[in-house]
């Protein structure tokens, strides 16, 4: 039943709109590879490790093949495995130690070369899937509470700190912990390697760090009888590698947005287009949800003019998402609560949008951010702000309920302000837990009319988009009040033309898996 | 009712009842013993008669508490001085007119979000056209020529394109404040200004929601603005401290 009378053969139109948007991207992700798409394939293939300078062994590899990469790491490497008879391991070593000149190997035959490229393929999915039929098996028997899951960040910078911070907040209810990179490393072109202690407003991700808090987690999930979902976030210059690193410690969620990286950290808009595209492959095999970060345009722009950017978007971004394989129960689309709380009515207005989210994409986990850009030192209107937040949360049956803090305005959370957090939620959900099917609106009430302008100035701007293309929106700052041009941004460098005898043994594989065999050459 | 100023305390409902309220986290597991702790530690904080109104557990060993108590200490206000920014507030029309008037032509102005530090929101609400909270950015300025870089830049590529610019003034944005972040990358644009020899041809202002004149002006800046500034303030900023140096050495401009 629609509360907002949304008629779905429109919101049908919107989709097939976005999916031409994204399609028209098709050739360029065809046409092009990048350098941390040639280190995730690596790794997927068994490469880890770093050398004698900290310089990650995917790194060395990839930057020893130079232009050369666009033929596919992989080719390389497998070539060099069937020359030397060593493990990929060893030839990334022997690379790194200056013993082994990729670019100087005695032709083998291709299809010897694509054979065991496929083979280590099988084998980097097979350790995924295994980690899949492990989260299975953990939730049948430690299962997870009813959605909206409650989600909260730790960020203390020190991964072993973080540990006590999540641990603390699963005690007391929370469902998700996503523990929050430190400051810059999205900018990074490597992904940093072991343990650390050291970072400013988040904790570095490195598989390390992945493994730490996974273990800690699945601790206290025997505890508390509830299995803990663990998020890191990918989006930036290493998306698909956090990914596939992220895929074999078993996390559970990943920021991974199409558009993030180039709106928010200046990343070239073709790198991040290519990164996405096969980052999100990895996340369906792994089970992985995604989230988008939509919620960010409205720190940007205005939360009630910018709104319909906000859905254009999340249909933009579960178009490329279907399109890699990413079912729609794997897609936490990203919206926000970050009306001025001084507009009359802000709070129908929010509820308006975030019934609509519910409507629109009906099988999604919705993440739902809470207030941020409005938060203050006042942390007791702060505190009330949360309220509101988690009321309409639960009256629109959010997915993935992104807890505020009180203390948003100052600094990442302290151990009070995330036990807080939860009290706050538990008590406004518990207290209005069935209040969508207690409520109905009226069809002139400004939550309804509100829906359909926002949906109908959606509509308006997927087809501007369309007739503009993608890419020329961005440059003409539609999404979050930012322009970005093509080809400008971090990590052009790093974009590739493949060549003709490009190879990608993962693509394939993951392919079958996901069932896209048929399209999957139409994409990339 | 008598006010002492000498003898200020704080507020509850009685003049100089000295009543407060506090929360904070022990890392103590609750309990009898954790209470008794959180009472004497509060006590040493001033607070003589002191109640623990609520604690609850947080895990993990960990305690949260909410306090009420008395203070018997007090400040005498009578002995504070203020470091604040000392000029005038004008608006847009009267700064244009000032700086036309003062200095005959239009006063060039940089600004950048340095470092690590991706947030342009607070440098943007200053000097971008559109401004903040209704209050118009310095580009709207018909006198001032505003260039913003944006976020994430390098201090040397900041202080380069001022010079470049010939900038009259530089405007520093730091929000990241964690692990003193702000404090590294401030100092650090201070110390190539001054390196390069061209500290004091430059009107320097940081901002930021952490930040406030005292800080920056012992970080070696001329003025320091925090939350709630608008582009006027920054202005008039300028123009009274670019007439005071500059008419202190005579030249005009
Ligand atoms: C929006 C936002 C973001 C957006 C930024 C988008 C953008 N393009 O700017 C996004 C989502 C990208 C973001 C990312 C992160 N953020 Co943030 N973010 C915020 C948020 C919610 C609002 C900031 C804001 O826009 N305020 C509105 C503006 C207008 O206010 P303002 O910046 O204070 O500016 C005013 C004054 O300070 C002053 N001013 C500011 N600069 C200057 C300069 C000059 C020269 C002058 C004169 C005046 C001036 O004038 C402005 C107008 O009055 C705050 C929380 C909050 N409510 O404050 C967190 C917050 C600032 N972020 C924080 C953190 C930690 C991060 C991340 C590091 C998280 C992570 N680990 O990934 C990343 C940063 C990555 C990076 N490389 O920097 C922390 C900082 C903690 C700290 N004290 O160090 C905060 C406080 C949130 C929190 N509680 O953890 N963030």
């Amino acid at each position: 039943m629609s509360l907002l009378g949304i008629d779905q053969t429109q919101v049908q139109r919107l989709r097939a709109t976005a999916d031409e948007i994204t399609r028209s991207l098709a050739p360029l992700l065809r046409a092009h590879t990048t350098v941390t798409v040639e280190r995730a394939v690596l790794r997927l293939l068994g490469v880890d490790g770093v050398d004698h300078h900290q310089v990650p062994l995917p790194n060395v590899v990839v930057n020893h093949l130079r232009e050369k990469a666009g033929d596919g790491a992989a080719a390389a490497v497998c070539a060099a495995m069937l020359h030397t008879g060593a493990s990929i391991g060893e030839v990334a070593e022997q690379v790194a130690r200056g013993e082994l000149d990729l670019h100087r190997l005695a032709q083998v035959p291709e299809d010897e070369v694509r054979a065991l490229g496929h083979e280590l393929a099988a084998e980097g999915l097979a350790r995924i899937r295994a980690n899949v039929r492990e989260r299975e098996e953990r939730i049948s028997r430690l299962p997870v509470r009813g959605q909206p899951w409650k989600y909260v960040i730790v960020a203390t910078g020190n991964i072993h700190e973080d540990v006590i911070q999540a641990r603390a907040a699963v005690r007391r209810g929370a469902d998700i912990i996503a523990v929050i990179r430190t400051t810059g490393q999205s900018l990074l072109d490597y992904v940093p390697y072991g343990p650390t202690t050291e970072g400013f407003g988040g904790t570095y991700a490195t598989q390390a760090n992945f493994r730490i808090m996974r273990a800690a987690l699945d601790e206290v999930a025997e505890e508390t009888g509830h299995y803990v979902r663990l998020v890191n976030y990918a989006s930036g210059l290493c998306m698909p590698e956090i990914v596939v690193m992220g895929a074999f410690e078993r996390l559970d969620m990943m920021l991974n947005d199409s558009m993030y990286g180039i709106l928010f950290r200046d990343i070239n808009p073709v790198r991040t287009f290519v990164d996405q595209f096969f980052s999100r492959m990895v996340d369906a095999a792994a089970g992985i949800i995604i989230n988008t970060g939509e919620d960010n345009y409205l720190t940007t722009a205005d939360a009630v003019e910018a709104a319909h950017t906000v859905l254009a978007s999340d249909f933009i971004n579960e178009s490329f998402g279907l399109a890699a394989g990413l079912r729609s129960d794997l897609l936490g689309l990203g919206h926000a609560f970050e009306i001025d709380p001084d507009l009359e009515d802000s709070f129908l207005l929010e509820l308006s949008q975030a019934l609509l989210l519910r409507e629109v994409f009906p099988d999604s986990p919705l993440k739902y951010m809470p207030p941020t850009k409005h938060m203050s030192g006042d942390v007791f209107k702060g505190y009330l702000m949360n309220a509101m937040f988690n009321l309409s949360g639960i009256w629109s049956h959010q997915g993935i309920q992104l807890l505020g803090m009180l203390t948003e305005a100052m600094h990442t959370p302290f151990l009070q302000d995330r036990f807080l957090a939860l009290q706050n939620a538990d008590y406004v959900m518990n207290a209005a837990r069935h209040i969508q099917d207690q409520v109905t609106f009226r069809p002139d009430s400004l939550v309804v009319r509100r829906a359909h302008e926002v949906l109908d100035k959606t509509g308006r701007l997927l087809e501007e988009v369309r007739g503009a293309g993608l890419l020329e929106a961005i440059s003409a700052g539609w999404f979050a009040d930012i322009s970005r041009p093509a080809d400008g941004g971090k990590g052009l460098l790093g974009v590739l033309k493949k060549s003709g005898r490009y190879f990608n043994p993962c693509k394939s594989v993951l392919a079958v898996q996901l069932g896209l065999e048929k399209e999957i050459d139409t994409w990339i | 009712m008598d006010l002492n100023l000498r003898e200020i305390r704080p507020y509850g409902d009685t003049l100089s009842d000295g009543a407060m309220q506090m929360s904070f986290t022990l890392p103590l597991p609750t309990g009898p013993l954790a209470k008794e702790a959180a009472l004497r530690f509060v006590r040493r904080l001033g607070l003589a008669e002191a109640d623990v109104v609520h604690m609850a557990e947080l895990g993990e060993g960990f305690t949260f508490f909410i306090v009420y108590g008395k203070t018997r200490l007090f400040i005498d206000a009578t002995d504070i001085t203020v470091t604040a920014v000392e000029s005038d507030v004008w608006d847009r029309a009267t700064c244009d007119e000032k700086i036309r008037e003062l200095f005959g032509r239009k006063l060039r102005i940089v600004g950048a979000c340095i470092g690590e530090d991706a947030h342009t929101v607070g440098i943007d609400a200053i000097m971008n056209m559109k401004g903040y909270a209704g209050h118009y950015g310095l580009e709207r300025f018909s006198m001032i020529d505003a260039f913003n870089l944006g976020a994430q830049v390098e201090p040397e590529t900041l202080l380069a394109r001022a010079l470049e610019k010939q900038a009259d003034a530089v405007l520093v944005s730091q929000v990241v404040t964690q692990r003193d972040a702000h404090l590294q990358n401030l100092t650090r644009f201070v110390e190539l200004a001054e390196a390069a020899g061209v500290r004091d041809r430059l009107v320097l202002i940081a901002g930021g929601p952490r930040l406030d004149h005292k800080l920056a002006l012992e970080l070696g800046y001329d003025a320091g603005f925090g939350r709630g500034t608008f582009a006027e303030h920054v202005a008039s900023f300028i123009i009274t401290h670019l007439a005071r140096s500059r008419g202190s050495s005579g030249s005009k401009g």
